[in-house]
C-alpha cells in the first residue's frame, strides 16, 4: 500500500530498513492525504446540513408573516336606503346592493377632513374590496340589522399590509413607494385608535384563490389536494396490497411475474409528468372525464403512487419469517387463509408506513397535475370529486408566478403548510415504523 | 341512482348476500351444532354468495358508466339541426361545451341558443332514464346472482375452494395494473407522437436545430410554419442535468463516505435523517427557492463579477436540482459503501494503509459499479425532473453550453405546450407528447442500465 505512486522504477529487491525508511519517509505525506480526505468529507456533510438550513431559514423568514394580517375596525351604518330602498328584504335584493358605497361612506365619516375625487380614491384604497362582500354576508345572514350602526373587522388593502409588516419603507421617496405620505398619515391615525393592528390571518385558510394577495387563501387548494389524496388512497392502497401480496406470496416464478416485477421497478423511476401524459390522453382524452377533476389528478397519482407502495409493501411482506406460514399451514389453514390470518397483519404496519410515504410524495406532486389542467384560477372551493380544482404545491405554483410583491409572501406560507402536513405525514410513518415492527 | 349512491348500494347488497349465503349454510346443517357436516366454513359460503352479487353488478357499473356519456352526447348531437351539426369540428365541439356548461348548471339556459339548450334539456332526460335502467340492471344481476349462489348452496359445496380461486385471480389482476400502466404510457404517447411525426418528419424532430413551436392561427402570418427541432431542448436538458451532477456528486458521494466509513454512530443517527429531508421536499419549493433566492443571487454575483448572467439561467436551475438530488446519490452511494464486505476493508488495514486509503483504493473501487449506477438514476431523475425547470429554467431554446445564459429542457415545453387552453390536434400538443416518448425513452433506457448494474453488484456480494 505504501508503494502505489512511487513504484515506476524497475523493481529491486529492498531490505526491510529501507522499507521501513521508506514508509516512515511518507508517512507524514499520508496521514495529511487522511486528514484531507476527512476534511472533504465533513465539508461535505456540512454544506448538505447548510443547504437544508438555508432552505428552510428563507422560506420561513419570507412566509412567516402570512399568518398575521392587516385588518381595519370599521364602523358601518347598514342604510336600509341604500342596501333595499325598495324594502322588499329578499336575498336577490340584498346580495345585489351597493355595499361598496357603505364601506366608503364609513370611511369617509371616518376621515371627514378628506375631500376631493382623487384623494378619496386614495382613502378607499386603504380597505381590501373584500370589505363588501363581508357586509353582504352579514345583511344576508341576519336582515334585522338593516338600520343599524356596527362594528365590522374588515381586510385591510395590500399595501396597507405591507407598510405594516415593514416590507413598505416609510423613509423611501413617495414615489417610489405604492402609497402616498397622506395614506400613510391615515394609517398612522388608524393605528394609533387601534382599529388597524395585525391579527391572526383566518381569511388565508378559509379562502379560496384570488387575485387581490389580501384575499388569496388556499382553502380551495388544501380541499382540492385533500379530495384528490382521498382518491389516490382509496384506490392504490388496496391495489398495492393486493399486488404485493399476490407477487410475493402467490406468484409462479415464470416469465409473466418476470415481466411484472422489471415493470414496477422500471416504473418507480419513470418521470411523474409522463404520467401526467397518460392521464391526460387515456383519462381525459379516451374516457371524457373532466378536465381539471379531482377524481382524474386521483387516478394519474394512484398510478404514480402504486410502484412505491408495491415495493414497501412487498419489503413488509418479505420481513414476516416463513416459520409463521409453515406453522399455519400445519394447523390446516389454506395459503389464502395463511395470508389473511396471520402474514397480512403482521405486514400490515409497515405496508401502512410505505403507503403514507408514497400518500406524501403524491401530495407534493404537482408536474402532473400540470398536464391534466388542474392549474386554473379557481376561486370556489370544490365541493366534489368532479369539480374543478387545484391542489396545493401547483397553488404554490400558480402564486410564485405572480408579479406582486403580497405573493411572495402567501406562496412561502402555502409552502409552509404543505410542508408541516408532510412533516406529520412523515412522522406518522415513523412512529407506526418503530411502534409496530417486529423483529425477528 | 347517481353512480356513487348506486355503488354504495352495490356494497351494501353484498353485505346482505354474505348474510344470506351465511345463514342459509348453517339452516341447512340444522345450526352451529351441525357445522361440522359443511365442506367450508360458513364465513366461506356467504363470501361467495357475496362476491357473485357484488363483482357482476360492479363491473356493469363500470362499464355501463364509461360509455354512458358518450354514447347520450352522439344521441344528443344526432338530433340537433340541421345547420349545426354541418359546423366544422372545432366549432360543433363549442356547441358541445355549451350544453355542457348548461347542464352542470354554469350558464343559465337562456344564455345559449335555443337548439343548445334543447339539446341540454334532452340530454338530461336521456340521462336520468339511463341512470334509472342502470339502477333497475344492477339491482336485477345483483339479486338474481345472489338467489342463484343461495339456491346451489349444500354441504358438499366447495365454498372456500371457489373463494379463494376468485381471490387469488383478483390479487392477480391487482398485479397486472403495473404493467397496463406501461402498456397505457407507451400507447398513448406512441400514438399521439406516430400522428405528430405524420405532419413533421422525424428526422427534423430528432436532430432539427431549431425550436419555435409557435403555429401562427392564419396560414399567410409571418412564421407560420413553426420549427420541432428538438436538438436544443435535449441540450438544455443536458446541461442542468450536468450542473446539478457537478453539485450533487461530490457532495452525496463524500458525505455518503463520511457518514458511512468516519462517523460514529450518534452523528450518523441525527445527519442521515436531516439530509434525507431534502429529497421529502416537494419540488415546487425547489423551484420557488431557485426562482426568488438563488436567481436573484446569481444575478447580482454576476453583475458585481461583471458577467452577464440571465435571470432564469441553466445554473440557478441547475444548482438547485443538485441540491435536490444530494440525498438521492448519498443514500444510494452509502447502500453501495456499506454492501462492501468488511473482509476486504481489514484486508487494506492489514497491509497497512490508512483509512482514506483503503476507501480510496479498495472500498470505492468495489463499490463503483453500484455507485455509478446511482448516479446514472440521478441523471435520469434530473432529465425527468419538472417543477424546478419550469418555474426557473427559461421558454428560448438556445443551444449553448453557457451556464449563465437561460435554456429551455424537454419537460419545460412539454408543460408550456398542454398546459393552457389548446385545440388537441394541433402539431403544437402532439409535439408535446413526441417529447414525451422521447423523455420515456431516454429516462428508461438510463434506468434499465443503472438497475441492471445496481442489481449485478448486489449480487456480488450477497
Amino acid at each position: 500500500m505504501n508503494s502505489t505512486s512511487d513504484e515506476k522504477a524497475p523493481r529491486q529487491p529492498r531490505s526491510a530498513a529501507e522499507t521501513q525508511a521508506l514508509v516512515e519517509r511518507s508517512i507524514g505525506r499520508r496521514n495529511r492525504a487522511e486528514w484531507r480526505f476527512r476534511a472533504y468529507g465533513m465539508l461535505a456533510v456540512t454544506s448538505g446540513i447548510l443547504f437544508v438550513i438555508f432552505l428552510f431559514g428563507t422560506i420561513f423568514s419570507q412566509g412567516a408573516s402570512v399568518f398575521r394580517q392587516s385588518y381595519v375596525q370599521l364602523t358601518v351604518f347598514l342604510d336600509p336606503e341604500v342596501i333595499d330602498p325598495a324594502g322588499t328584504r329578499l336575498p336577490d335584493d340584498l346580495i345585489t346592493a351597493d355595499y361598496q358605497a357603505l364601506v366608503r361612506e364609513s370611511l369617509k365619516e371616518r376621515f371627514p377632513e378628506v375631500e376631493g375625487r382623487k384623494n378619496l380614491r386614495e382613502l378607499y384604497g386603504i380597505v381590501s374590496s373584500a370589505a363588501s362582500m363581508e357586509l353582504q354576508q352579514a345583511v344576508i345572514a341576519d336582515p334585522a340589522l338593516l338600520g343599524q350602526k356596527r362594528q365590522f373587522v374588515v381586510l385591510a388593502d395590500d399595501v396597507v399590509d405591507s407598510l405594516l409588516k415593514g416590507r413598505t419603507m416609510r423613509d423611501a421617496p413617495e414615489e417610489e413607494r405604492r402609497l402616498s405620505d397622506q395614506q400613510i398619515g391615515w394609517i398612522d391615525a388608524l393605528q394609533a385608535d387601534g382599529s388597524l393592528a395585525l391579527r391572526f390571518n383566518s381569511s388565508f385558510f378559509s379562502n379560496g384563490d384570488s387575485r387581490d394577495p389580501e384575499q388569496a387563501g388556499i382553502r380551495g387548494a388544501i380541499t382540492g389536494s385533500l379530495l384528490t389524496l382521498l382518491i389516490t388512497l382509496l384506490l392504490s392502497f388496496p391495489m398495492g396490497v393486493a399486488a404485493a401480496v399476490y407477487l410475493e406470496e402467490f406468484a409462479p416464478r415464470n416469465r409473466l411475474t418476470d415481466i411484472i416485477e422489471v415493470n414496477i421497478n422500471n416504473l418507480a423511476a419513470v418521470p411523474s409528468i409522463v404520467f401526467g401524459l397518460l392521464g391526460l390522453a387515456v383519462f381525459i382524452g379516451f374516457f371524457g372525464m373532466p378536465r381539471s377533476a379531482p377524481l382524474v389528478g386521483g387516478l394519474v397519482l394512484t398510478l404514480l403512487t402504486l410502484p412505491t407502495i408495491i415495493i414497501a409493501s412487498r419489503a413488509a411482506l418479505k420481513a414476516v419469517p416463513p416459520s409463521i406460514r409453515e406453522a399455519a399451514l400445519g394447523m390446516g389453514a389454506s395459503p389464502v387463509q395463511v395470508v389473511a390470518h396471520h402474514v397480512l397483519p403482521l405486514a400490515m404496519p409497515g405496508m401502512l408506513t410505505g403507503t403514507i410515504i408514497g400518500m406524501a410524495r403524491a401530495l407534493g406532486e404537482s408536474a402532473p397535475l400540470l398536464m391534466i389542467g388542474m392549474v386554473a384560477f379557481i376561486v370556489d372551493v370544490p365541493q366534489g370529486v368532479f369539480d374543478s380544482a387545484t391542489a396545493l404545491p401547483v397553488q404554490v405554483f400558480l402564486w410564485s408566478d405572480l408579479p406582486e410583491r403580497g405573493f411572495v409572501e402567501r406562496t412561502s406560507g402555502a409552502i409552509i403548510v404543505l410542508l408541516l402536513f408532510l412533516l406529520v405525514m412523515n412522522a406518522t410513518a415513523v412512529i407506526l415504523r418503530n411502534k409496530f415492527e417486529k423483529r425477528w | 341512482m347517481t353512480p356513487s349512491v348506486l355503488l354504495l348500494a352495490i356494497v351494501a347488497m353484498s353485505v346482505m348476500a354474505f348474510w344470506i349465503g351465511k345463514t342459509r349454510a348453517l339452516s341447512l346443517v340444522g345450526g352451529t351444532r351441525g357445522i361440522r357436516s359443511l365442506h367450508s366454513l360458513p364465513g366461506h359460503y356467504g363470501f361467495l354468495t357475496a362476491l357473485w352479487a357484488g363483482l357482476p353488478a360492479l363491473l356493469i357499473l363500470i362499464g355501463w358508466i364509461s360509455f354512458q356519456d358518450d354514447i347520450i352526447v352522439r344521441l344528443v348531437s344526432s338530433h340537433l339541426p340541421a345547420d349545426v351539426r354541418a359546423l366544422p369540428e372545432a366549432q360543433f365541439g363549442l356547441v358541445i361545451n355549451d350544453m355542457r356548461n348548461v347542464i352542470a348548471g354554469n350558464i343559465p339556459a337562456a344564455q345559449v341558443a335555443p337548439s343548445t339548450a334543447a339539446a341540454a334539456a334532452e340530454y338530461l332526460q336521456l340521462r336520468s332514464i339511463a341512470r334509472l335502467a342502470l339502477t333497475a340492471l344492477v339491482f336485477a344481476i345483483g339479486i338474481i346472482a345472489m338467489l342463484w349462489v343461495r339456491g346451489r348452496i349444500t354441504p358438499e359445496l366447495r365454498a372456500r375452494n371457489s373463494v379463494e380461486r376468485l381471490v387469488e385471480a383478483l390479487l392477480f389482476l391487482a398485479s397486472t395494473v403495473a404493467v397496463l400502466t406501461t402498456v397505457g404510457i407507451v400507447l398513448s404517447v406512441v400514438f399521439e407522437a406516430v400522428r405528430f411525426f405524420n405532419i413533421v418528419p422525424v428526422t427534423s424532430f430528432l436532430f432539427g436545430l431549431d425550436w419555435s413551436p409557435q403555429m401562427a392561427i392564419r396560414a399567410d402570418q409571418v412564421g407560420s410554419s413553426g420549427a420541432f427541432g428538438a436538438v436544443p431542448l435535449f441540450a438544455g436538458a443536458l446541461l442542468i442535468s450536468a450542473i446539478a451532477m457537478f453539485v450533487a456528486v461530490p457532495i452525496g458521494l463524500f458525505s455518503a463516505i463520511y457518514l458511512a466509513e468516519y462517523a460514529d454512530y450518534r452523528v450518523r443517527k441525527i445527519v442521515k435523517p436531516l439530509l434525507e429531508v431534502l429529497a421529502g421536499v416537494p419540488t415546487v419549493v425547489y423551484g420557488f427557492f431557485a426562482v426568488v433566492t438563488v436567481g436573484p443571487a446569481l444575478r447580482a454575483w454576476g453583475e458585481s463579477a461583471g458577467l452577464s448572467v440571465s435571470g432564469e439561467s441553466a445554473l440557478a436551475a441547475g444548482l438547485v436540482m443538485g441540491i435536490m438530488i444530494i440525498p438521492f446519490v448519498s443514500s444510494l452511494a452509502d447502500d453501495m459503501i456499506t454492501a462492501v464486505p468488511q473482509s476486504l476493508r481489514d484486508g487494506a488495514y492489514a497491509l497497512g494503509a490508512t483509512r482514506s486509503e483503503t476507501i480510496k483504493q479498495v472500498v470505492l473501487r468495489a463499490a463503483l459499479p453500484g455507485i455509478v449506477g446511482g448516479v446514472l438514476l440521478a441523471v435520469s431523475r434530473a432529465i425527468g425532473e419538472t417543477m424546478i425547470v419550469v418555474m426557473a429554467a427559461g421558454l428560448s431554446a438556445n443551444l449553448t453550453a453557457n451556464p449563465f445564459e437561460a435554456v429551455t429542457t424537454v419537460t419545460v415545453q412539454i408543460v408550456t405546450l398542454l398546459v393552457g387552453d389548446q385545440e388537441f390536434d394541433s402539431p403544437k400538443t402532439l409535439a408535446a407528447f413526441a417529447l414525451g416518448l422521447m423523455l420515456f425513452i431516454v429516462t428508461l433506457i438510463l434506468n434499465v442500465i443503472a438497475l441492471y448494474v445496481v442489481r449485478k453488484y448486489r449480487e456480488q456480494y450477497e
